[in-house]
């Protein structure tokens, strides 16, 4: 049973990793795709940690939390961009 | 493995994945910036910690103990999910982002 | 040069040195060297960013408040989910709440709150820390969302930090 979930939580991540992908090509404007950046990292990290379930290891739950501060550091540093012109003044 | 953990894995499991592509279906058909903002940061944020904590329940009943990362991870994700809206909005107010028409009130910047 | 060695934000240094911990894969003698020097070195790298110390005296409410945030987050989530997927347009609004706490640390921890709870993302602080500008999903009178907010989360922070 707890297979059959797992697999249709993945097939549903992975629809909705695809959505992110259509506003981040759609745009219309530069923060939308940043918005579509942003929530295509937290879909990955929901897509590793699902993955270290499949497999059963927790190995790869370092590179989700790598993948979570990393992120946040790249959504806040283009956002800053976008306002000022640069990102560290 | 314990029948009453298995059940509670399969539903976090599907209550994440559901409002992990529900946050994605805001981003893709709602109208304008401002709403589209709305998804990624309540839906998916809560999408993706169900299926962390899912992840919890699954390793600590395969008797590894709980994982420090896991909680981290969600922790993280709650503390920095309305920072980056935050800063989005700020970007796009001053970028001047249009809004669609029905909406009611401005933005301001300064 | 002695001065230079104490810990100006203690709980800052102490969430550092905890959260070392837990990322270096348990406590070695390695880790907490590094945990000391990090807990150390980044509030005094901080140092000019951080506010002043609020009169952050009744700290023991804090955890009804979390509860009461989380529980309003599974909620909100719903809420969120149901608008999202409903066929009719959304009423989208910028509302301006006008603000009665005044620590910058208190009008943080409410600026996340509302963009994590209801169908609201803070979007803007005035200069004067006097208005927050909301956007609010779907909302039908723009009073009845200050309202809430007011009631909900702003009245038990203003406790907090009387």
């Amino acid at each position: 049973m707890m297979v059959t979930a797992l697999y249709i939580t993945i097939a549903m991540v992975t629809l909705a990793v695809l959505l992110n992908v259509y506003r981040l090509i759609k745009g219309p404007d530069a923060p939308d795709r940043v918005l579509a950046l942003d929530t295509l990292y937290i879909n990955a990290i929901a897509l590793i940690v699902l993955l270290g379930i499949t497999l059963g290891t927790r190995m790869y739950l370092e590179a989700a939390l790598l993948i979570a501060v990393m992120g946040f550091v790249g959504t806040v540093a283009m956002a800053k961009y976008l306002k000022r012109g640069s990102v560290i003044e | 493995m314990n029948p009453y953990a298995e059940y509670a894995i399969c539903l976090l499991l599907l209550i994440g994945g559901a409002f992990t592509l529900v946050g994605a279906i805001g981003l893709a058909r709602l109208p304008d910036f401002f709403t589209r903002l709305h998804g990624p940061t309540k839906a998916t944020t809560v999408g993706v910690g169900a299926i962390v904590i899912s992840s919890v329940i699954y390793f600590s009943t395969l008797g590894q103990g709980i994982g420090i990362e896991e909680i981290l991870i969600t922790a993280f994700l709650f503390m920095t999910a309305p920072v980056s809206a935050n800063f989005l909005a700020k970007a796009a107010m001053h970028l001047k982002v249009k809004t669609t028409e029905n909406s009611r009130g401005q933005p301001w910047d300064q | 040069m002695l001065d230079r060695l104490s810990f100006p934000q203690p709980w800052l240094s102490l969430t550092l040195f905890i959260t070392w911990q837990f990322l270096s894969d348990g406590v070695s003698g390695g880790s907490v060297v590094l945990g000391i020097i990090l807990a150390w070195g980044i509030p005094q790298m901080t140092q000019g960013f951080w506010p002043d110390p609020p009169a952050f005296i009744k700290a023991w409410r804090m955890p009804a408040y979390l509860a009461r945030v989380i529980r309003d987050i599974v909620v909100a989530s719903f809420e969120v989910a149901r608008l999202i997927l409903s066929p009719r347009p959304a009423r989208p609004a910028f509302i301006c709440y006008p603000l009665e706490l005044e620590h910058p640390l208190a009008i943080t921890i409410l600026a996340s709150t509302i963009s994590l709870t209801p169908g609201t993302v803070s979007a803007d602080v005035s200069d004067d820390n006097k208005l927050l500008l909301i956007h609010a999903l779907d909302a039908e009178d723009d009073q009845e969302v200050i309202d809430t907010i007011r009631a909900r989360y702003e009245k038990p922070l203003l406790e907090m930090f009387q």
